[in-house]
């Protein structure tokens, strides 16, 4: 739908139809067959903000719980148990895991590169389902006993419990890696073959190399949870005695198994994120990424490296020396690449034009977030200090910094910074920013109390606890309301916007990425035309255009699209 | 491209193919594997077997697992580059084969070097579950030697 | 719109034609495409895809990629393999006896001889022989179920004479003939005594005694030592055995009865099981695929120009194969 005005500037055609690909076709079955990336990718998003609120919900339960030592909301410790683990589980397995790749990602990888469609629509809606799928596993389980093993299902209190969740979560935990599993095939064929030209590997934009190294650990990690959870369902079922020491099996053997994937999951976690975050601080601080392979590469150095360190989740579980020594040493190796991208993205900030826009605040909050959980993370991967660490809530702060700080932090981000483009509409920036800073002033509260909270001595997974952690408990509490608040404003900050916010110019930011050079929102096959490739973190030729309330590409500030002559036809829409 | 009308993907596009292997229709995309490659394959594939049960039966100490494994890894090197034609494949194809066969490897080497650590600490006897169901179900049963154990 | 349903085919809609620079970008929009255009749209041709080689290319990485999911996912299985195998190297080499070698290779050299039909049979699609396609294809479905067949009556046996994981490898079969032969040579039951550490060097463990009956004459161990149980080694002697020796001979149902036989067999067992049987399921996954495959055949739907589902589905047969030609050694050649 572009067209060249008098000045040579390529705009975005309205007298054109405004059919776009919420409206194309109508009807539920429409939505639940679809083949379309862009509506896989909403209903992922819808199935995973609701997840989010459901786990969410377990997090004020159990943060209200631990208010007083001794019972408070709850007389019964399995209670509290069930609580923590259904927020563990639900958070790790349906909301975090598949939120950027497959709610995000979905939508605009295909679009972002210049495909028409990811590489295998079905097997899109098949992931889709397959996570459904999963999280009705999960329900079901709620309903026949519910289970309070903690995320990590560790054997053999997994394996004995009396509570009869366990079998058919962990049948959704292998349900949902198999949704994981075809979500990341999908994306690296895409990457690979789906290229139009003039998109190189190093043409790229940064997020879809996040994306690429993120589903190649998908591909890679997530076959060994299935047969982790698959041996685990035969050890509860049938007894087959390969973890259970009453039968000459090894419990250990369990925590390799599954810390094997676990420790590239938390990977597969955080690098979309930070894919993300490299499009935020470029976007709206108009300034080319400093440093683009070396945060490409680092991207996929990171995928590669996070299949090395599983056993520092492992230093104290009964690990060799030998192995505890080996872990430790890698693990501080696999710091390296995620500290060359926070450089690189704060020399990206240095000298440019930062427009404070809701996104910017999340990348902002972002790069502090994850610098502290990053860097808290080396206290538990330095093996004396992690003796008196591990298990104790300086590790809930430290990966709830990266995970929630810094993972969710940028899904939210990455959320808004989409948002025009996914709706086409604009959300209230006061409320946006307002919302990230409770949120962020919130999550801060919740948190940094924890590691002291932790470097104390206070349990994690406790439901009980001595006196004098009190009050670092319901500092804590309190900080996870205020958090609270903070989520509820972003959702109706951006429900609101569906209702009454602004119509949305297809490129509200001033990004050069190809995803900005369609309407908001996209039309059903994303470009009518094959876009044209130029450098996507080249800012210098957008200029802000009044009667599209947007920015537009200026063709003779340019040179790379005047090099090529495009060569159009008359009449091209 | 291809300019052939046909409408179904069977067997009429004979005409628009050039033979170059004695009258054969030549695919649109891939390549062929002669037949006398996948024959001959299939052949060695099962004297290799033959070998290597004959080889079960000599008795060659510690040497035995590891010309079992090596002759199992030369068959399966043989059904991965011809059978399933990476020989000819694109380089990243076998490139994600080699990673996720390195990556098991990666998990079996850490998790036996961990496993041998403490293998002088492990118990050796019947274990609890065991001795109990044969005390109750087959009592006086004389199985399951152990040995003492020595610190 | 609607999904067509045939496989490799996607109708996903009729709005202007697909951009490609040099092929039909100049305002060939509007009608969708199969009318009007001056080459031919491939049927099996999917609408993201700009040709043929694309897709071809696409689909084969795509499987690859899962096939590289499979391989590590029975991965994890030989990972637990080589932990039981490294802890007790003596019951793999006392339970592979129960294994038998022959049926073990006669099942290796059909799913070799199947991954040969199946390649075979990608290759007459390639060039268009449809029946010599469609034999091969069915000869490998056979070899699926001459595989589950063998297999079938490999487990049938063990099964019933309770060569099984867990702790019911430790109760005797439960039908007549093996319950009458097991109680012929029952031996009376001697109360178990508490526990008593007969050898000082020995540090107390809350687990069972060892007694050495070295001077004992040869007679059967439960009346001799005080829990039933007696070393290995002061068996073998007594009985005159070679250590390491089965003795399971022609009574393979009475490993209960066997005297050398090592503590923790159930879990050569529990992982031959868990290993074979997954496999066991791959194969018959295989087979459903397999077909399916025959089906389309039959229906015209492969040829020179489109056998992509052959060859993606040649290339999950192989892997069957080729994760039994490891679980073959491993198994059935242990010395």
């Amino acid at each position: 739908m572009t067209a060249i005005n008098a000045n040579n500037d390529s705009v975005l055609d309205h007298t054109a139809s405004t059919d776009n690909y919420l409206t194309h076709t109508r009807g539920f079955l429409s939505w639940a067959l679809t083949l379309d990336h862009k509506r896989i990718g909403v209903m992922y998003l819808i199935g995973v903000l609701t997840s989010f609120l459901g786990g969410g919900i377990f997090a004020i339960l159990l943060r209200t719980e631990l208010l007083t030592p001794g019972p408070t909301i709850t007389a019964n410790p399995t209670t509290y148990n069930i609580w923590f683990t259904l927020h563990g589980a639900i958070m790790v397995f349906l909301v975090i895991i598949p939120s950027i790749p497959a709610a995000l990602g979905n939508f605009v990888l295909p679009i972002m590169l210049g495909a028409k469609d990811v590489a295998f629509p079905r097997l899109n809606l098949f992931s889709f389902w397959l996570w459904v799928i999963g999280a009705c596993c999960a329900i079901v389980s709620l309903l026949v006993g519910q289970f309070d093993t903690g995320w990590t299902f560790y054997v053999p209190y997994s394996t004995t419990t009396e509570l009869g969740g366990v079998v058919p979560v962990v049948v959704g935990v292998f349900i949902l890696g198999f949704s994981s599993i075809f979500t990341g095939m999908n994306f690296v064929v895409t990457i690979h073959k789906l290229r139009p030209p003039g998109m190189t590997w190093f043409r790229m934009p940064l997020f879809l190399w996040a994306l690429y190294a993120t589903a190649l650990m998908q591909v890679l990690a997530t076959p060994v949870l299935a047969i982790t959870v698959l041996l685990l369902i035969v050890e509860r079922t049938v007894g087959i005695g390969i973890f259970d020491p009453s039968l000459g099996g090894d419990p250990v053997l369990f925590q390799h198994f599954f810390w094997f994937y676990s420790h590239p999951a938390v990977y597969i976690m955080i690098v979309p994120a930070m894919g993300i975050v490299s499009e935020l601080f470029a976007v709206h601080s108009h300034r080319h990424i400093f440093g683009y392979r070396f945060i490409a590469y680092s991207s996929v150095a990171i995928a590669l490296f996070s299949f090395l360190v599983w056993g520092h989740h492992m230093f104290l579980s009964g690990q060799s020396p030998l192995l505890n020594t080996l872990f430790s040493a890698i693990s501080f190796s696999v710091a390296i690449p995620s500290a060359v991208k926070v450089f690189n993205w704060t020399a990206t900030l240095y000298k440019g034009s930062i427009s404070l826009t809701t996104p910017m605040f999340y990348a902002l909050a972002f790069l502090i977030l994850f610098t502290i959980g990053g860097l808290t993370g080396l206290h538990l991967a330095t093996l004396n200090t992690d003796v008196h660490l591990h298990d104790t809530y300086f590790v809930v702060a430290h990966f709830h910094y990266v995970m929630m700080g810094s993972a969710i932090i940028g899904m939210i981000g990455g959320l808004h910074h989409w948002w025009p483009k996914m709706t086409g509409r604009m959300y209230s920036e006061n409320l946006g920013r307002i919302a990230c800073v409770i949120v962020f002033i919130g999550f801060n509260i919740t948190f940094f109390t924890q590691f002291m909270l932790g470097s104390q001595g206070m349990p994690r997974r406790y439901y009980d606890y001595q006196p004098e952690y009190q009050i670092y408990h319901v500092i804590s509490t309190m900080g996870s309301y205020v958090m609270a608040v903070g989520f509820m404003l972003t959702a109706y900050t951006l429900l609101q916007s569906l209702w009454s916010g602004e119509r949305a110019p297809a490129n509200p930011w001033g990004g050069r990425s190809l995803e900005w050079q369609c309407a908001s929102p996209p039309p059903h096959d994303n470009f009518p035309v094959q876009p044209r490739v130029g450098d996507c973190y080249d800012f210098s030729c957008l200029r802000w255009s009044e009667e599209e309330n947007g920015y537009i590409v200026d063709r003779s500030m340019d040179p790379e699209l005047n090099a090529n002559a495009p060569k159009r036809a008359e009449g091209a829409r | 491209m291809s300019h052939a009308t046909h409408t179904q993907g069977g067997s009429h596009g004979a005409h628009d193919s050039h033979d170059s292997h004695g009258g054969e229709v030549h695919p649109l995309v891939g390549h062929l594997v002669p037949v006398s490659l996948l024959v001959g394959t299939g052949l060695t594939l099962l004297v290799l077997t033959i070998i290597t049960v004959v080889v079960r039966y000599i008795d060659l100490g510690e040497f035995n697992i590891h010309i079992a494994i090596g002759i199992a890894v030369i068959k399966a090197s043989l059904v991965v580059l011809f059978f399933m034609h990476l020989r000819w494949d694109r380089p990243f194809n076998l490139l994600m084969f080699v990673a996720c066969v390195l990556l098991v490897v990666l998990m079996m080497s850490f998790t036996v070097m961990d496993s041998k650590q403490y293998e002088h600490l492990e118990f050796k006897g019947n274990p609890p579950t065991v001795q109990t169901t044969l005390e109750r179900a087959a009592p006086g049963a004389p199985v399951a030697r152990f040995t003492q154990y020595a610190p | 719109m609607r999904p067509s349903g045939r496989k490799g085919r996607v109708d996903v809609s009729t709005l202007p034609a697909n951009a490609s620079a040099h092929e039909h970008g100049d305002g060939a929009g509007g009608k969708g495409h199969d009318a009007g255009h001056d080459h031919a749209h491939p049927p099996f041709l999917a609408h993201h895809f700009e040709s043929p080689a694309q897709q071809f290319d696409s689909a084969k990485l795509g499987m690859w990629l899962f096939l590289a999911t499979e391989v590590l996912f029975f991965g994890g299985l030989f990972v637990a393999y080589a932990v039981l195998r490294n802890r007790f190297p003596e019951v793999f080499s006392y339970a592979s006896h129960y294994l038998d070698t022959i049926m073990g290779g006669i099942n290796t050299a059909v799913l070799i001889l199947s991954s040969l039909t199946m390649a075979l049979a990608v290759r007459y699609a390639q060039t268009g022989k449809k029946t010599a396609m469609l034999v091969c294809l069915w000869l490998t479905f056979g070899g699926a179920v001459g595989f589950m067949v063998i297999k079938y009556f490999e487990y049938e046996h063990k099964i019933h004479a309770h060569l099984v994981w867990g702790s019911t490898f430790y109760t005797p079969p439960h039908d007549a003939a093996g319950r009458a032969e097991a109680e012929a040579l029952k031996q009376p039951l001697q109360p178990a005594p508490a526990i008593v550490i007969t050898d000082p060097t020995v540090p107390a463990l809350p687990m069972l005694a060892v007694t050495p009956p070295v001077d004992q004459p040869a007679i059967k161990p439960a009346t001799q030592a005080p829990s039933g149980l007696a070393s290995t080694a002061a068996i073998a002697k007594a009985e005159g055995l070679q250590t390491g020796e089965s003795t399971v001979g022609d009574h393979p149902s009475l490993h209960l009865e066997d005297k050398t036989m090592p503590a923790n067999t159930h879990l050569f067992f529990a992982i031959y099981y868990a290993m074979t049987g997954l496999h066991g399921v791959h194969v018959v996954i295989g087979g459903g695929m397999l077909l399916w495959l025959i089906w389309r055949g039959m229906r015209g739907d492969f040829g020179p120009q489109y056998f992509t589902p052959v060859d993606i589905g040649g290339l999950y047969w192989h892997v069957v194969d080729l994760v039994w030609i490891f679980l073959f050694p491993l198994f059935y050649l242990i010395h």
